[in-house]
């Protein structure tokens, strides 16, 4: 009986075998590369014979000035992002749950969920052609008497942007939780509450928002997780030298001095700090959803 | 449902609709323009006087898409990205899920590759690492690069150990009974009953590779080889390499924006062939994926 039972632990490693060989050359071997956060890493001498400098890239990267602008800007695009795109899927979806027409209802879902599976080569492209000097939007403006505006090369627009489009991208498909939520409130409440007397409005406050209460802080928590994560595809692809000033993010910033400027010891040290704070903040979350919302992310 | 069709409940619906209607409109229309400009006449598009209906509709910027050689060739990569993709994420998925999906009782060393996988998905080397094994490996250039270093999606892995750990032990325990192997009981009883779980994690894969232009961008060195995506992506790079606002001012007058515009249309229409598939397995999936107590 023993024998049969190491027999069937084997079957089961053998398994596991293929991925797992897949993840130690792709995730592991490369976890290796954080060495050279510590080191002065040059090519020619490979990652285990350059010379250690310890937390000298660290200290580097607290004297530049570069440090706090990326920081600064990927927080506030970050924070920006969750604060919109919680709010706007909510709204949306409480909107939705409105309309009794199950033809336009599906219509509709249709439309806003398609944004969602566009790449941001994609959609960059288009919001490009939208927000262009010459483009649409600026054509509304100038014809209501306003100058047009250079959105894409203005710092004071730039992060505006990316927040808006983010949450025009992603709300129709941020919607789809709640709406799944929102199915889940006894319809029995509403009409025992309309029989007493509540209104729409007193019964949205009442019934509806602690119904998805649960949801909303599950994907605020999850959310909050990602506040180091500004959106390095949209970014990467609409940002240009006039706004890294207000656009540049971590992300961005790391791929130009690494891959770019090949200063691959700074980069991977700038990698590593987010990489743990990012980390420790998911782990929260997860910590946070479990103790007050009864679900966990993993 | 008690009805009352009072005029503030009218006003409110009429608020609700025309919101509704607006928030759906601003998806729709960026994406009407595009196409509108696609069919319209040159020196129109890039006069910037195209809305949502062509105008002097041709076809002349599709007549030369259709003779872009490098267009098609990314074309070409992308569909094999995504054939040779998902076939591997599916096969590893299913693999990895299966033993995972055990108790750590009947499998013990579970909970080590579990801890395992869940540190892998919050932890990475970071992106100059990973360029240097590919590059040491030399995929650099091959179409392996784009397959290979994502071969295990741990997401989806942890998605379907979940929907496998619902399956009712009966049914294992009769098929063992019967002499099946684990192989046999993977493929012909866990496999067959989830199925809609498998065409969520199959499109999860099928969009991600598709819509992948980065691992194309830093893996190729050779612009022949770019996937389709990146192959966009390089049309964008016009804008994010300007210095200085004049150069941005002027962005339709100097690209051919008709042609641009044809070749963003074409690259999306895979996705909305399986666009009715998405819709009906994403929405599950991102139930199943998000919501667990």
């Amino acid at each position: 009986m023993k024998k049969k039972r190491m027999a069937g632990q084997a079957g089961y490693h053998a398994m596991l075998m293929p991925g797992m060989i897949f993840l130690i050359i792709f995730n592991v071997v490369p976890m290796f590369g954080i060495l050279m956060a510590f080191e002065d890493y040059l090519p020619a001498k490979g990652i285990f014979h350059s010379a250690w400098v310890g937390l000298e890239n660290f200290k580097y990267m607290l004297e530049i000035p570069d440090s706090m602008i990326i920081l600064r800007n990927t927080l506030i695009i970050a924070i920006g992002k969750i604060v919109l795109g919680t709010i706007v899927p909510i709204c949306f979806a409480l909107l939705l749950n409105e309309i009794r027409n199950k033809l336009m209802k599906k219509g509709i879902q249709t439309v806003v969920y398609l944004p969602h599976f566009l790449s941001w080569a994609v959609l960059a492209a288009i919001v490009v052609n939208i927000f262009d000097y010459n483009g649409p939007i600026n054509s509304l403006i100038q014809s209501m008497g306003h100058d047009p505006i250079l959105f894409l090369g203005s710092n004071t627009w730039f992060r505006k942007i990316l927040i808006g489009t983010d949450v025009w991208k992603e709300f129709g498909y941020g919607s789809i939780v709640y709406l799944a939520a929102l199915t889940g409130i006894d319809p029995g409440l509403h009409e025992a509450a309309a029989i007493d007397g509540a209104n729409r409005f007193q019964r949205l406050r009442h019934i509806t928002l602690p119904g998805i209460m649960p949801i909303i802080m599950l994907m605020v928590a999850m959310n909050l997780g990602n506040i180091l994560n500004a959106g390095f595809d949209q970014v990467f692809n609409l940002y240009n030298p006039i706004v890294y000033e207000t656009g540049d993010i971590i992300d961005t910033y790391v791929y130009r001095v690494g891959l770019l400027g090949q200063q691959y010891s700074f980069a991977t040290a700038i990698g590593l700090l987010k990489s743990i704070v990012g980390c420790t903040l998911l782990l929260s979350a997860n910590g946070f959803a479990k103790k007050f919302a009864n679900m966990q992310i993993f | 449902m008690i009805r009352s069709k009072s005029f503030q409940s009218r006003l409110a619906d009429g608020i609700i609709w025309a919101v509704v209607l607006l928030m759906t409109a601003a998806c729709l229309f960026p994406m009407l323009n595009m196409i509108a400009i696609s069919f319209s006449d040159k020196s129109a598009a890039a006069g910037n006087m195209v809305g949502l209906i062509p105008v002097q509709f041709n076809l002349d910027s599709y007549r030369m898409l259709i003779e872009d050689h490098q267009f098609w060739r990314s074309f070409l990569i992308s569909v094999l990205r995504v054939v040779l993709g998902t076939a591997l994420n599916l096969i590893l998925v299913v693999l990895m899920a299966y033993p995972l999906s055990k108790s750590s009782r009947e499998f013990r060393g579970r909970n080590f590759y579990m801890n395992f996988l869940i540190f892998m998905m919050l932890f990475s080397g970071g992106m100059v690492p990973l360029f240097m094994v590919v590059n040491k490996l030399h995929l650099i250039d091959t179409i392996w690069s784009l397959v290979l270093p994502g071969a295990v999606p741990v997401f989806n892995v942890i998605l379907l150990m979940n929907f496998f750990k619902s399956v009712p032990a009966s049914l294992e325990e009769a098929a063992r009974i019967d002499g099946c192997s684990k192989l046999g009981i993977l493929f012909r009883i866990f496999l067959p009953i989830s199925l809609p779980s498998l065409a969520t994690i199959a499109l999860f894969s099928i969009v991600g590779h598709w819509n992948d232009y980065f691992s194309g961008l830093i893996y190729m060195n050779k612009a022949a080889n770019y996937p389709l995506q990146t192959y966009i992506q390089q049309l964008n790079v016009d804008i994010t390499k300007v210095t200085d606002a004049s150069q941005l001012q002027n962005l339709a007058a100097v690209s051919n924006k008709t042609l641009n515009a044809a070749k963003i249309v074409v690259s999306t229409i895979p996705l909305l062939v399986i666009y009715p598939f998405l819709q009906k397995y994403f929405v599950t999936g991102m139930v199943i994926g998000s919501v667990k107590e």
